[in-house]
């Protein structure tokens, strides 16, 4: 028998904060070490990475990762980062958070944000409730699924979030869920490499508390949903993705465009304003 | 469970703090309900929603977006002439401190409870009262419970009381120690709540034969509008609201005591006192502290001390008078704040110096800051406090000291 007392990604890790707190079965962790693993095939200087979390399980990452982190409020993850990038554009940003973390109560600065189209990556794990609170419905929770506010299942209409970035003018945007290890991962290096706003969204099992509510009560058995039901459709209009309680699931990559980023835009209008009190 | 008292009737069951004040809003049959989750506020949500959608509450919930959006969902739906409801804590209330000003601005009778916890940063999720005393001049009424009892009856007294005077009302009770805590608790019938709280009489009703403008931009000075009425200003609009604030002690007293005829316990004193008739040497403190401070009286007295306590269940308005007369016979003061305000000292010993000046009690007052965060306040620890003070009586206080921090600093 082998046995792996120094697991390859755990020069990334505060090893010191293990373990960890989720909870067995959660998905938060496969998409961490994707993240650790994108930025090594994106061959990215460590020290130039700052990983900005909100507040929720998934907020837990800026902790639990070895890079210059940030575990800032709810919802204002993407103003922290934002801040990050204007006092140091050397930096590569990284926001890493809660669906309803950057949708629900910060969702405000997600459309913005990708409307300004400023240089920021955003990893946004998508667990269809709020899983730090106690599984609470939130803007992702499909219709008619439980959780414990809508203990007879929802009636809100839900966010699609690769729709809704992609409207809102983000230059990269896919879907992928954690079952998807090697996708999410190489998606993760692209879009790190990629200037503007890029988006990936993360299906993640939260087993304890939507799970249960769902009849999906071990990570297990919404792997097996991931597994049954998720169809690889790159370049898909992001319109047709909505997803819905246990139906198909189109995951990939929808957008991958350019368009001028903040900077970009600033420069061009800066030079040509002064370009024309010179003449 | 007939109280033999009142006559009246009740059910006893083994709640929580959050279960309480769930049941105290549905027996207040509110209308509407608007809310984000946040620990440890979370059951209070979830028990309301499931309320809602058995059919037991006829309600509207709505599982908003952001404490901001659910206060100005209330603010509005009481406009709009329903009975609103809301519940929070810590960072949820510092988000929805603008709305906070602009519901008593606009004089409405919602009712929030405050499940209370620490403020970050760094995060925190454990007890103390920094969150309310935070919002402590957004124009609110604040009510701290003791014990779950008192936050099923705070609830409902509080719809009373803000139909009455239209000032908001929060009620705040401490997060883990009671909202996740169980002990028994009498819920009082549908039907005798009924007679006590009437249905909502909005004084805003929108109507389109009557059209209204709410909250228009005001100027400074009165002045004359298009009907050529004589219009407050900005100023006398908020002189209004402080003498609202003012006025509301009696109203509070009157209904406190109105639900004691019915249900048999009593809230005519807006303070409660334990062994304060012979005693000497006052502890003061407010909400689940008070009844540590008991304990700590009680191995006070056993060593031959004269103390007593003063538990604080209204802070706003301050009980000013009354706290004064209670304070009569004492020497000295120890005042317990399970908050800071930062460069000062704790906001309930501020109050209580406030209260004494220009009186002619003459007690000493010292100030301990303690359980920020979640840190354990134990009845010990309160003694001792209370000894040193004592102590420094004779020995006299280094003007740096106070207020005292009861941490490992
Ligand atoms: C202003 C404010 N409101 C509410 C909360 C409580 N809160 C903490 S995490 C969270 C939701 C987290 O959900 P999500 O972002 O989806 O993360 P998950 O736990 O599901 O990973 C909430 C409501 C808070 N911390 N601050
Ligand atoms: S509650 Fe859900 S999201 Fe949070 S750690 Fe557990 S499984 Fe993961
Ligand atoms: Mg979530």
């Amino acid at each position: 028998m082998v046995t792996v007392t120094n697991k390859p990604i755990d020069s990334y890790l505060r090893v010191d904060r293990m373990p960890h707190i989720w909870c067995a079965g959660c998905g938060i962790g496969l998409a961490t070490s994707c993240f650790i693993r994108g930025i090594e095939r994106a061959g990215l200087d460590l020290d130039k990475i700052a990983l900005v979390s909100g507040i929720g399980c998934t907020g837990r990452v800026a902790g639990y990762v070895k890079l210059d982190s940030f575990h800032t409020t709810h919802g204002r993850a993407l103003p922290f980062a934002t801040g990050l990038k204007l006092g140091n554009p050397e930096l590569k940003v990284v926001v890493f958070s809660g669906d309803g973390d950057l949708a629900a109560i910060g969702g405000n600065h997600l459309i913005h944000s990708a409307r300004r189209n400023i240089d920021i990556t955003v990893i946004c794990i998508n667990n269809f409730n709020y899983g730090m609170t106690g599984g609470q419905m939130g803007p992702t929770t499909p219709l008619e699924a439980r959780s414990t506010t809508s203990p007879y299942g929802n009636f809100e209409h839900p966010f699609n979030l690769p729709y809704l970035v992609a409207a809102s003018g983000a230059t990269y945007v896919a879907r992928w869920t954690v079952l998807h290890l090697r996708q999410l991962e190489r998606s993760i290096a692209e879009a790190l490499a990629k200037p503007g706003f890029s988006f990936i969204e993360v299906l993640s099992p939260c087993p304890t508390v939507y799970g249960r509510m769902n009849k999906r009560a071990r990570g297990l058995d919404e792997m097996h949903y991931y597994q049954e039901k998720s169809v690889i459709r790159n370049g898909a209009d992001p319109k047709d993705t909505d997803i819905s309680l246990d139906g198909p699931i189109v995951v990939g990559k929808f957008v991958d465009i350019k368009r001028p980023t903040l900077w970009d835009y600033r420069r061009q209008v800066l030079d040509r304003t002064l370009q024309k009190k010179k003449a | 469970m007939i109280d033999k008292k009142s006559g009246s009737n009740s059910d006893i069951q083994i709640l929580d703090g959050n279960r309480a004040a769930a049941i105290g809003a549905k027996l207040s049959r509110v209308q509407v309900i608007a809310a984000y989750p946040i620990t440890p506020q979370t059951p209070v949500t979830e028990a309301l929603s499931e309320f809602v959608e058995r059919g037991e509450l006829d309600a509207q919930y709505i599982a908003v977006e952001s404490e901001h959006s659910a206060l100005a969902v209330c603010t509005s739906a009481s406009i709009a002439g329903a009975r609103a409801f809301t519940a929070t804590s810590s960072h949820g209330l510092a988000y929805m401190h603008e709305m906070l000003h602009w519901a008593a601005g606009t004089r409405l009778p919602l009712v929030l409870a405050c499940v209370n916890r620490a403020i970050g940063a760094p995060w925190n999720v454990l007890n103390d009262q920094q969150d309310s005393i935070s919002q402590r001049d957004t124009g609110w009424i604040q009510i701290y419970a003791r014990n779950n009892q008192e936050i099923l009856d705070s609830v409902i007294q509080a719809y009373k009381i803000a139909e009455t005077v239209y000032v908001p009302v929060m009620i705040c009770y401490d997060g883990y120690i009671l909202s996740h805590t169980e002990m028994p608790v009498a819920i009082p019938l549908q039907q005798d709540v009924d007679r006590f709280l009437p249905q909502y009489r909005p004084h805003t009703i929108l109507d389109s034969s009557n059209p209204k403008n709410y909250n228009l931009v005001t100027l400074a000075n009165p002045r004359i509008n298009a009907e050529g009425v004589l219009c407050h200003g900005y100023m006398e609009l908020r002189y209004l609201l402080q003498e609202a604030l003012q006025n509301s002690r009696e109203t509070i007293r009157k209904v406190g005591q109105e639900f004691g005829e019915l249900f048999g316990r009593s809230y005519t004193d807006l303070l409660w006192k334990e062994k304060m008739e012979d005693a000497d040497i006052v502890i003061v403190a407010m909400g689940s502290l008070a009844m540590e401070a008991i304990v700590a009286s009680k191995m006070l007295r056993e060593e031959g001390y004269k103390t007593g306590v003063l538990g604080l269940r209204l802070f706003r308005p301050f009980p000013k008078a009354d706290v004064l007369k209670a304070l009569s016979k004492s020497r000295l003061v120890v005042i317990f704040d399970k908050n800071i305000s930062y460069g000062s000292e704790g906001a309930v010993c501020s109050e209580i110096k406030a209260a004494l000046y220009g009186s002619q009690v003459n007690a000493a007052i010292r100030n301990f800051i303690v359980g920020l965060g979640g840190r354990d306040v134990t009845a010990r620890e309160m003694a001792d406090a209370v000894k040193k003070s004592i102590a420094s009586l004779t020995e006299g206080v280094p003007n740096k000291g106070y207020p005292e921090w009861i941490c490992h600093i």
